[in-house]
């Protein structure tokens, strides 16, 4: 694919002897929403953390709009700019309001002065429907909210993709709904997105390709219709079968 | 009965005695003013390097820190004072317990600092390393705040202990408040000035008492 944003090319990765990503390739094009399932331990959440090196692959190589980030010369921090990330369980600095949790890199990675910053933290958390609790301290929100402040402080970034990893599993069930329709959103103003997730019916909804991952290796993708409607591989249809139950 | 409170509350004795030992107090204060932030500042970065990615690192200082919480710190002060005259090395007093308790004090402080860093949980490095936070702001702005915040009444409470252990600098000859005291006392052959320097000390640390106290309610409210 030659408008790539990531390639991702036989990625392994094993934590001791537990092999977790053995050769896989992921490819995330401009402005797609790439959503990665699978059962768990299939490695995925693993997969997502290389893309941006928090855990560093044992082999493969991961180019970002054309540059080599596995490279050791590389400067990781100038690539991890570009990548913003939205994690499970948030972490948000709690010892920071929503608008510091915002501002923090962009002052002192992006090295904006305060209140260029404290503009574009406001609009990040207007975009995700929180203007109104921009001095609430994170243990003073919801964990839907928490998990907007936290989309808000990957893209006030403005970064090149975001990379979700299960933001909607440590939720309650009223409060998922508040976040995929920040993800939306995002999708819709063309921010291209990479996602590991269990919501099913926001993927078919939402997802340009849907990748289903078992024991580290990608067994299937394309898009929604064809992975929900018409599974090939056994695997895969025996984990919609499983979902779909639910 | 009244022998007893001439022995040990003789308002006379304590009101002839008081100008020394008000120059102790003052010599404590200052004793005190000096090694509480040559202490926490070695402190931290005795923390930062018991808390180091890189093993070696991280162990010799462990091991450094291990050592310096095991020696008595009068046994460190006066082989400072006495000893490293034999090596050369001359401190006087004031070197003298400027070094031992940057040795000894740094080592408590680093010890409960590695503790609090330890309890940041790592989901916090990895959001501020993924928005392209280097490694030293990350720790900075991130990491150590909430370190911090979590070990603050121990902290608070060391620093207690430390001006308390100020009293051993009496053997390098401080003239600090025990040491006056003690001085007046051998004078009068009466423990009224002793009785008078533990009640200066409570005055002065019966605040410091009382913060630790609400400083712990706060750390266990905001753990709720």
């Amino acid at each position: 694919m030659a408008d790539s944003i990531i390639s991702a090319r036989a990625i392994w990765k094993s934590f001791g002897e537990l092999s977790v990503l053995k050769g896989i390739d992921l490819e995330v094009a401009e402005k797609e929403l790439v959503f990665v399932i699978g059962p768990s331990g299939s490695g995925k959440s693993t997969l997502l953390r290389c893309l941006n090196r928090l855990e560093e692959p044992d082999s493969g190589s991961i180019r970002m709009d054309g540059t080599e980030i596995l490279e050791k010369k590389v400067d990781i921090n100038a690539v991890r700019r570009r990548i913003g990330m939205v994690f499970q369980s948030f972490n948000l600095y709690p010892h920071m309001s929503a608008l510091g949790n915002v501002t923090l890199a962009l002052r002192h990675v992006l090295g904006l002065p305060r209140d260029a910053a404290e503009a574009r933290a406001l609009a990040a958390l207007e975009r995700v429907g929180l203007a109104d609790r921009v001095s609430h301290m994170p243990g003073q929100l919801s964990g839907g909210q928490q998990q907007r402040v936290a989309i808000a402080r990957a893209i006030a970034m403005e970064p090149r993709v975001v990379l979700f990893d299960e933001p909607t599993s440590a939720l309650d069930p009223e409060l998922v709904g508040s976040v995929l329709q920040v993800m939306r959103d995002l999708r819709e103003s063309g921010m291209t997105m990479v996602v590991v997730s269990h919501e099913m019916a926001f993927a078919r909804a939402a997802a340009d390709r849907v990748v289903f991952m078992a024991d580290g290796e990608k067994l299937e993708e394309g898009p929604p219709a064809s992975i929900f409607g018409n599974p090939r591989h056994e695997r895969t249809q025996a984990f919609i079968r499983q979902i779909e139950r639910h | 009965m009244e022998d007893f409170v001439d022995a040990f509350f003789n308002l006379d004795i304590i009101r002839r005695a008081s100008p020394i030992l008000w120059s102790g107090l003052l010599q404590t204060l200052l004793l005190a003013v000096t090694v509480v932030p040559v202490g926490a500042v070695g402190g931290v970065l005795l923390g930062l390097l018991t808390s180091s990615p890189n093993k070696t690192v991280r162990r010799s200082f462990a091991l450094w820190t291990d050592f310096f919480r095991g020696v008595p710190p009068l046994v460190l002060l006066v082989f400072i004072y006495a000893g490293l005259p034999f090596a050369g090395l001359d401190t006087g007093a004031w070197g003298a317990v400027v070094i031992g308790f940057l040795l000894n004090t740094s080592a408590y402080y680093g010890e409960i600092l590695r503790a609090g860093i330890e309890s940041v949980p790592r989901g916090q490095v990895e959001a501020a390393r993924s928005t392209g936070l280097t490694a030293t702001k990350t720790m900075g702005l991130v990491v150590l705040p909430q370190a911090v915040r979590n070990v603050l009444p121990d902290l608070v409470s060391n620093t207690l202990e430390v001006v308390k252990l100020t009293s051993i600098a009496s053997v390098v000859a401080m003239p600090e408040l025990l040491f006056q005291a003690r001085q007046a006392q051998n004078a009068t052959y009466n423990a009224s000035p002793i009785v008078a320097a533990a009640i200066a000390y409570f005055i002065m640390l019966w605040p410091v008492v009382r913060l630790i106290s609400r400083l712990e309610n706060k750390v266990l409210v905001a753990r709720r």
